[in-house]
C-alpha cells in the first residue's frame, strides 16, 4: 500500500491498486464520527454505445440505462440492499452522472461491514424481467418530477443547444418513453462491461485503521472471480467545436423566467492541462459572475437578476463546457448582456492583484471541500478518474501565473462557441 | 465518546457559546437573533437579511464589501430568515479558513471577526435610514424570490399545506414575507426595525473551530457586547388546537407530477420526555429508505420515487411527502394512511426499532460532523432549554420501547391533507 502525507493540508492517504484491477484510496480521519465509502464505475450516461465483454459487435443501448442499472443494483433476489445497510446503522445512496456511477455508505458505526456490503451488493447483480418492468414505473415518477422542475429544463435545455450529436445532451435519467425499451439483458450486458473491478475505485474517508480496511477489502476481493480485465471500446459520435445551435427556448408555466449562457468548449485528455484549465475556468468564472464580480454588478444594477444567478463548469475528458444563468425578468436582455460580457473576455486583461485575491479565494474553498468526509470521498474518486490527486490540487492552484490566467481568458470565447437558452413563462392554458 | 464541547459565557447583551473541535479546517462564526413570528414584522426581518448583505458603513457597495470577504481567503458570509416552531430566526453565518493551513501570517480570523460585526451592527446608513436605492432594488429581490416558490413545487405544495393547517396560529406565516406589505416598506421605516432588532432580539453567537493555537475568548473580547434597551422574555408557549376534524385540500396547476402532502400534530416538543419515541416512531414511519412510507409507496406499489415524512420540533408537527402520478391519489392516499394505521396497531417488530434508533444515532453523529449541524443542534437545545449531552441524547433514544412509540402513533392526529394536482384533475394522466 503506497502511503502519502500531505504536510500542508495534514492529511495521509493510503492507495493501492489490487490484483483485479480495483483501485482504493483510503482516507483516515479518525477526529470525525462519520465514515464515508464510495464505489464508483467510469461508466454514465454517455456510455451508451460501446462492444459489450461478451461480444464483438457494437451496441447502441436505450437512454437512461445506466441511470437504471443504478437502481436496480440495490434490489437482489430476496431483498432490498438498502435494508442491509440499515441494519447495519449506516444510510446509503447513489448517484449517477454522465461520466460515473457511484454507490455509497455512510455510517458511525460497523464500518468493517458496511465496507462488505457495499462491496458485494455492486458486485453481485440480480436482475429480473418482473423487477426490471416495476422500476419503470418509479423512474417514470422520478423524471416527472424533474420535468416539474424549471431549473433542470434549463440546465439540459442549454446543453442540448449546444450539442448536436454527443449523448451529454441525453437527460441522465432517460425518458419516460426510452426507459420502457431497456430490458434484464441490456442490463447485464452494461453490467458485465462497465462493472469489472479494473473499472472501479473504492474510497473510503473517516475512521478506521488503514492497515485493517486494505486487509478486509483484500480478502473480500480474493473470494470473487472476475472475467479477464479487458478494454473498454467505448464510441462517442464526432461533434464539432462550434454549438449546434446559437439559440433556443422552450414555454413552461413557471413565474419566473429564466435564462441560461453556455460555451462549449474543446475537451482536453491531458490532466495537467485539464486540472490547470478546470482551476481557471471556475476562478474566472467566480470572478465576473460572484456578487463580487464586475459583471455581477452590471447584471445587477440593470435589473436583470434576483439572487439566483448561478455558474458552473463541467469538464470531463470527453466534452466541457460552461454555464452562466438563473431567473430573470428580461430573458432577451439578460443573453445580450452576457453575451457582449463574454466578448470582452476576448482582450480582457485580468489584474495582477485581482488574480492573487481569486487564488486565496479558491484556497479557502478547497479547505473547505476538505471539511466533510462526503466531500472528500466524492472529490477524491472523480479526480481519480481523470488521473489527478485531490490532495494536490492546492499546490497546482499555487503554481497558477497571470498570465495562464489571461490566456486561457482571451482565448476561451471564439465566434462560434456561445449559445443561449431560455425559459419563456406559457401562458396560461 | 464524541461530547459537543460547548463552553457558554453570558457576555454583555447576548450569550457567547465557543465550540472547540478538531473536525474543520475551517471557522465558523454564526449569530442568532430571535423574535416571535408576527404577520407586521414578518416581511421587514424576511427584507433586512438583503439589504445588511449590499455593504457597510466601511465598504459602501456590496461589490467592495464582498471582495473584502474574497480577500480573507473567500470567506464567506450569508444571512437568512427561517422557521423554529413560532420563532423568526435571523441567522448570519461566517466561514473562513483556520490560520493553521495557511502560509500567510496576516491574522485573518481578527479581520473575519470584525467584517461579521460590521454586516450586523455598522450597515451602510444615511440620515438615520438605509440607502433608499438599495432598498428599493432589495425589494425586487425579495419580491422575484416569493414569486418563484410556486415554481418549487414540493416547497409550494409544503408551504401551501401549513397555509391550511396553521391558518389560526402564527406558524403559517410566511419567513420570506408577503408581495403587498413589501411594497409598503420605506428605508426608514426598515432601518428602524433594525435598530430594535440589534437592540432588542435575544442573541446568540456561536463561534466553532480548532482553536488550539486561537486564544478566541480573547479575539472577540466586547466586539459583539451590547446595549440592550430592554430586556425581552419571549413567551414561546402556544396552544396547539384540538383538530375536530381533518381538512382535505385539492389545488390544480399545469403540472407533470402531483404532490401529496399531509400534515400532523404530534403534540409533542422537543424538551418533552416521549420526544425520543416521536424521534423512533418517524424512523419506522418515514424517515428513513426502510421506513413503512418508502417500502409500501415506492418499492412494494411503485408509486412515487420518494414518500418520506419529518417532524417539527418546536411546533409539534409531523409532514407526509411523496410526488405521485395525479392519477394515483386515491391509491397513494390510503397507502399512507395505512401506514399511519399499522403504526398505530403495533405492527412493528424489535428488529425494526433496534433498527430505527441505530439509523437515528447514526443520523445525529453525523450532524455532529457538519459544523453547521453542530451549531443547529445547540442551538435546538438553547430554544427549548434542554441540553443534552451526547451520551445523554443516545440513552434517551435507546430506552424508548414498543409500547411508547405505539402510544406516540395515537397521540398522533392527522390535520390537514393536500394534494397539488394537474389541470383537469385526478382523470388526466
Amino acid at each position: 500500500m503506497h502511503k502519502k502525507h500531505y504536510p500542508q493540508i495534514k492529511e495521509t492517504v493510503y492507495r493501492e491498486t489490487l490484483p483485479n484491477g480495483l483501485r482504493v484510496i483510503l482516507v483516515p480521519k479518525n477526529e470525525m464520527a462519520q465514515t464515508y465509502g464510495v464505489f464508483t464505475t467510469d461508466y454514465g450516461s454517455i456510455d451508451q454505445s460501446f462492444v459489450p465483454i461478451d461480444s464483438d459487435e457494437r451496441v447502441t443501448v436505450p437512454d437512461g440505462i445506466a441511470h437504471f442499472l443504478e437502481h436496480k443494483l440495490f434490489e437482489k433476489e430476496d431483498r432490498d440492499v438498502f435494508q442491509d445497510f440499515t441494519k447495519n446503522g449506516a444510510s446509503a445512496n447513489a448517484f449517477t452522472s454522465f461520466t460515473k456511477t457511484a454507490y455509497l455508505f455512510s455510517a458511525t458505526s460497523e464500518v468493517d461491514k458496511n465496507t462488505e456490503i457495499l462491496l458485494d451488493f455492486v458486485q453481485t447483480p440480480y436482475f429480473s424481467d418482473q423487477s426490471v418492468e416495476k422500476e419503470k414505473g418509479i423512474i417514470a415518477q422520478e423524471i416527472q418530477m424533474y420535468d416539474d422542475q424549471a431549473d433542470w429544463r434549463a440546465f439540459f435545455g442549454i446543453i442540448g443547444t449546444m450539442y448536436d450529436v454527443h449523448p451529454v445532451k441525453i437527460d441522465i435519467a432517460g425518458t419516460v418513453d426510452s426507459i420502457q425499451l431497456i430490458t434484464k439483458e441490456d442490463l447485464y450486458s452494461c453490467y458485465h462491461t462497465f462493472y469489472h473491478p479494473s473499472n472501479m475505485t473504492l474510497t473510503l474517508v473517516g475512521q478506521f485503521d488503514p492497515e485493517q480496511m486494505i486487509a478486509l477489502i483484500k480478502a473480500n476481493q480474493a473470494q470473487k472471480t472476475f472475467e479477464k480485465t479487458p478494454h473498454i471500446n467505448r464510441f462517442y459520435p464526432d461533434e464539432a467545436l462550434g454549438v449546434a445551435k446559437s439559440e433556443d427556448a422552450i414555454e413552461m408555466p413557471v413565474a419566473v423566467a429564466k435564462c441560461m449562457v453556455g460555451i462549449k468548449e474543446e475537451p482536453k485528455q491531458d490532466s495537467q492541462t485539464f486540472i490547470k484549465e478546470e482551476l481557471l475556468a471556475d476562478m474566472l468564472l467566480d470572478y465576473f459572475y460572484s456578487k463580487s464580480g464586475e459583471y455581477y454588478q452590471e447584471l445587477y444594477d440593470l435589473d436583470l437578476i434576483d439572487g439566483s444567478l448561478g455558474f458552473e463548469s463541467e469538464r470531463q475528458k470527453q466534452f466541457a463546457f460552461s454555464v452562466i444563468g438563473g431567473n430573470t425578468s428580461d430573458p432577451d436582455k439578460f443573453a445580450k448582456t452576457v453575451k457582449s460580457q463574454l466578448e470582452s473576455f476576448k482582450s480582457y486583461q485580468l489584474r495582477k492583484e485581482d488574480f492573487e485575491r481569486m487564488k486565496r479565494k479558491m484556497m479557502g474553498g478547497l479547505l473547505r471541500d476538505m471539511n466533510s468526509t462526503s466531500e472528500i470521498a466524492n472529490q477524491v474518486s472523480q479526480y481519480q478518474m481523470l488521473d489527478i490527486d485531490f490532495f494536490e490540487l492546492l499546490p497546482t492552484l499555487e503554481s497558477l501565473s497571470l498570465q495562464d490566467a489571461n490566456q486561457f481568458l482571451n482565448n476561451w470565447i471564439k465566434d462560434d462557441n456561445v449559445a443561449i437558452f431560455q425559459v419563456r413563462i406559457a401562458e396560461a392554458s | 465518546m464524541i461530547e459537543l464541547n460547548e463552553e457558554q459565557i453570558d457576555k454583555k447583551g447576548y450569550k457567547l457559546h465557543i465550540v472547540n473541535s478538531k473536525k474543520f479546517k475551517t471557522v465558523h462564526i454564526t449569530a442568532k437573533f430571535r423574535c416571535l413570528l408576527k404577520r407586521e414584522t414578518v416581511t421587514k426581518r424576511a427584507l433586512l437579511p438583503f439589504v445588511l448583505q449590499q455593504g457597510t458603513k466601511r465598504y459602501t457597495t456590496s461589490n467592495a464589501f464582498r471582495r473584502a470577504l474574497d480577500d480573507l481567503y473567500g470567506a464567506v458570509l450569508s444571512m437568512d430568515g427561517t422557521k423554529k416552531g413560532e420563532q423568526h430566526i435571523l441567522t448570519a453565518r461566517m466561514t473562513i479558513a483556520n490560520q493553521n493551513y495557511l502560509s500567510d501570517q496576516h491574522n485573518i480570523l481578527t479581520d473575519g471577526l470584525n467584517l461579521f460585526k460590521e454586516a450586523l451592527f455598522a450597515p451602510n446608513v444615511i440620515n438615520n435610514r438605509f440607502d433608499p436605492k438599495v432598498v428599493e432594488r432589495e425589494k425586487q429581490t425579495l419580491k422575484q424570490k416569493i414569486a418563484a416558490i410556486v415554481d418549487d413545487k414540493m416547497h409550494y405544495a409544503n408551504m401551501r399545506m401549513i397555509d391550511e393547517m396553521c391558518k389560526e396560529e402564527p406558524y403559517h406565516l410566511h419567513v420570506h414575507g408577503y408581495p403587498d406589505d413589501l411594497e409598503r416598506i420605506t428605508a426608514e421605516e426598515l432601518y428602524s426595525y433594525y435598530q430594535s432588532v440589534i437592540s432588542e432580539d435575544p442573541l446568540d453567537l456561536y463561534v466553532l473551530g480548532d482553536f488550539e493555537s486561537i486564544d478566541i475568548k480573547k479575539l472577540i473580547g466586547n466586539l459583539f457586547d451590547r446595549d440592550l434597551s430592554k430586556h425581552l422574555d419571549l413567551d414561546i408557549s402556544s396552544e396547539t388546537p384540538v383538530v375536530n376534524e381533518v381538512k382535505d385540500i385539492i389545488e390544480e396547476q399545469e403540472l407533470q407530477q402531483g404532490k401529496l402532502h399531509f400534515g400532523y400534530r404530534t403534540h409533542t416538543k422537543y424538551a418533552d420526555k416521549d420526544y425520543p419515541a416521536l424521534q423512533v416512531f418517524n424512523a419506522i414511519f418515514g424517515g428513513f429508505p426502510s421506513s413503512k412510507l418508502f417500502i409500501n409507496v415506492r418499492e412494494k406499489n411503485s408509486l412515487a420515487y420518494y414518500a418520506a415524512s419529518r417532524f417539527e420540533s418546536h411546533k409539534g408537527l409531523l409532514f407526509v411527502f411523496s410526488g405521485i402520478a395525479p392519477t394515483d391519489y386515491d391509491r397513494a392516499k390510503a397507502i399512507i394512511l395505512e401506514q399511519m394505521e399499522a403504526m398505530r396497531e403495533g405492527q412493528f417488530t424489535e428488529a425494526q426499532i433496534d433498527e430505527a434508533k441505530r439509523l437515528i444515532i447514526n443520523q445525529y453523529k453525523e450532524t455532529l460532523d457538519d459544523p453547521f449541524g453542530m451549531t443547529e443542534v445547540l442551538y435546538n437545545q438553547q430554544l427549548a432549554d434542554s441540553s443534552r449531552s451526547v451520551s445523554e441524547f443516545i440513552d434517551a433514544v435507546e430506552s424508548v420501547n414498543h409500547q411508547a412509540i405505539v402510544q406516540m402513533a395515537n397521540k398522533i392526529e392527522l390535520d390537514t391533507t393536500y394534494f397539488l394536482t394537474a389541470k383537469g384533475g385526478q382523470s388526466n394522466a
